[in-house]
């Protein structure tokens, strides 16, 4: 059985539905599930108030409108499967630990933040703080998958520790910020200052970028590790191309004001040598 | 005691059986820039792997790998190694791949087998990387990026190993050593890709077969002096025909048992016609190995190779 949910009235604040997630949804009807507390804004209200329910949940929910205002969507999920028609508010998937997440249109701010496994995938473009840590945290993103198909805001994988974040398009400023550990593939034009302050982990761009003084050229060659990476991020879905999988790359060291273990790889323009 | 011989294309097949020994094996899969590097990689890491008597496990080429199956794309080769229990497995792979994959220009190392058990490879190897290693964690699957002289060495942390079978055989007898050489030939040209089979002698082939037990106290094993020519008239219970002026044994280790019998049955079919006196298979009376592989079964006809 699944359980869909479609927008019927557009919530005029943000509405936070961190209910919707697997563990909270077994075992209700579609009337018990309208009647969820959701918050609106600093007021509390039923589910039903703003979405049509149907059905129950089997594993799988569909919601089904803008949710561009609709906030916390499987946050702390650990199973099962939410698809989004349309595009999702902030928070979406955030600390969640398994199971998957797709939007098929954009996504907010903090994406995923402080996940620890499972997938999120979104069609389009999703805003700041992509993989983070929560502001005051030091650890962001420690597992699982986010897959972005459009362009990314500022702070993607800011104090990332484990996990893969992949981007199609465009990613902003301080990509990789603090980083502590796992990987990043942008396949667009990265921003300013990338990998700042970053003591482990990878950051792949198949474009040129310009690096912070405290990151150090190292060599150009063929990582092999790319050659598992890559494919798998195609068999997602991502655009990638054979020059890109047997590209040369250019590595870079640092951040040399931390750890220095982290590494840039920018893939040479001009494609395989 | 024999029975009667049974025919094979005009071939004597007498009616006995392979006596093989469980052991445990794991599958590596090795690619580099050429498969002519992926392969310099494969015949170190399975050089002196013959036999376990003295070698401490058995290990052979499987494959040679189109760069489309392989974890990165690139030309590979598919070795399967074997040891009597799964700890000795980790160690010897351990010592391999160190020593003769990570060491060869351009290589990577990968888990060929999806089996229950591991043992950690990569998890230690990565050591060598004096704290400049970097792991990553793709599907699921935990690599080691060990920096290197030339890039990287890549491997995974950890491979599976399996119950498997070592020690089925056949023995190829003909009349002089040219002949039964042939016919060895034959026979392992048409065994070779058998899926999960390797032949761990080399060349695929041994003439120095060896029965359980010495008359020297410090010896465990010895020659099998029943079937050497020169000891017809002298050796207890040869088991030589008439006519028979050489033998030449195949040595097959599979990672179950029925690739160990395809292979054996490929190799009947391709020395009874390759012009064989007789074939037989070795055996210790059934007392040592958990296997006993009837020759009689496979007569039927041989699986063309894949």
């Amino acid at each position: 059985m699944m359980l869909d949910l479609t927008l019927h009235t557009a919530p005029a604040v943000p509405l936070e539905v961190d209910v919707l997630t697997p563990a909270r949804l077994t075992g209700l009807t579609a009337q018990e599930t309208a009647r969820l507390t959701v918050v609106h804004g600093n007021q509390s209200a039923e589910l039903g108030e703003f979405f049509k329910v149907a059905g129950t949940w089997g594993g799988e929910m569909h919601l089904t409108g803008d949710l561009a205002r609709v906030k916390l969507i499987g946050t702390g999920m650990a199973e099962g499967r939410i698809v989004v028609h349309g595009s999702a508010g902030m928070h979406l998937g955030a600390g969640m630990s398994g199971g998957e997440i797709v939007v098929e249109g954009d996504a907010g701010d903090w994406v995923g933040p402080e996940m620890t496994g499972g997938r999120i995938v979104v069609r389009g473009n999703v805003g700041h703080m992509l993989g983070a840590a929560y502001r005051g945290g030091r650890v962001g993103m420690r597992g699982g998958e986010i897959l972005v198909f459009g362009n990314a805001g500022n702070e993607a994988g800011s104090g990332m520790r484990r996990g893969l974040v992949a981007i199609a398009g465009e990613s902003g400023d301080f990509t990789g910020v603090n980083q502590l550990a796992g990987t990043i593939v942008v396949f667009g034009q990265l921003g300013w200052r990338t990998g700042a302050g970053m003591r482990r982990g990878t950051i792949v761009s198949m474009r040129p970028a310009e690096m912070l003084p405290t990151f150090s050229f190292a060599c150009t060659y063929r990582p092999v590790i790319l050659r598992l990476y890559l494919p798998y991020l195609r068999s997602l879905g991502l655009p990638v191309t054979d020059a890109q999988v047997e590209g040369c790359y250019q590595r870079w060291c640092g951040d040399a004001i931390e750890l220095n273990r982290g590494e840039i790889l920018l893939l040479e323009a001009g494609g395989p040598a | 005691m024999t029975a009667p011989p049974l025919h094979l294309n005009g071939t004597a097949v007498v009616d006995t059986f392979a006596e093989a020994f469980a052991m445990w094996g794991a599958r590596v899969i090795i690619t580099a820039d050429t498969q002519d590097w992926a392969r310099a990689a494969a015949q170190s890491m399975t050089g002196f792997a013959t036999s376990i008597i003295g070698c401490k496990c058995e290990a052979g080429i499987e494959a040679e790998l189109p760069a489309s199956g392989t974890p990165d794309g690139r030309p590979g080769v598919s070795v399967l190694l074997f040891s009597m229990s799964a700890e000795g497995v980790g160690k010897r792979l351990l010592e391999r791949v160190g020593q003769c994959v990570m060491t060869c220009p351009s290589t990577a190392c990968y888990n060929g087998l999806a089996a229950e058990e591991t043992v950690v490879v990569g998890g230690q190897l990565r050591y060598f990387g004096d704290r400049y290693q970097m792991s990553k964690l793709i599907a699921g699957r935990r690599l080691w990026r060990v920096p290197v002289m030339d890039g990287e060495f890549v491997v995974d942390e950890r491979f599976g190993i399996q119950p498997a079978v070592g020690g089925g055989n056949i023995l190829i007898l003909g009349r002089d050593q040219a002949g039964t050489l042939r016919a060895a030939e034959a026979a392992i040209a048409a065994m070779r890709g058998t899926p999960g089979a390797i032949f761990p002698f080399p060349g695929g082939v041994v003439r120095s077969g060896s029965k359980p037990k010495s008359r020297y106290s410090f010896l465990f094993a010895s020659t099998n002096d029943a079937y050497c020519p020169t000891l017809r008239t002298v050796a207890a219970d040869s088991q030589l025909p008439e006519g028979v002026g050489s033998v030449l044994e195949i040595v097959i280790d599979g990672l179950d048992l029925a690739a160990v019998e395809t292979a054996m049955r490929r190799g009947m079919h391709a020395a009874a016609g390759a012009g064989a006196v007789q074939i037989s298979a070795g055996n210790y009376g059934g007392g040592l190995g958990q296997y006993h592989i009837a020759l009689r079964p496979l007569l039927e006809p041989a699986v063309a190779a894949t």
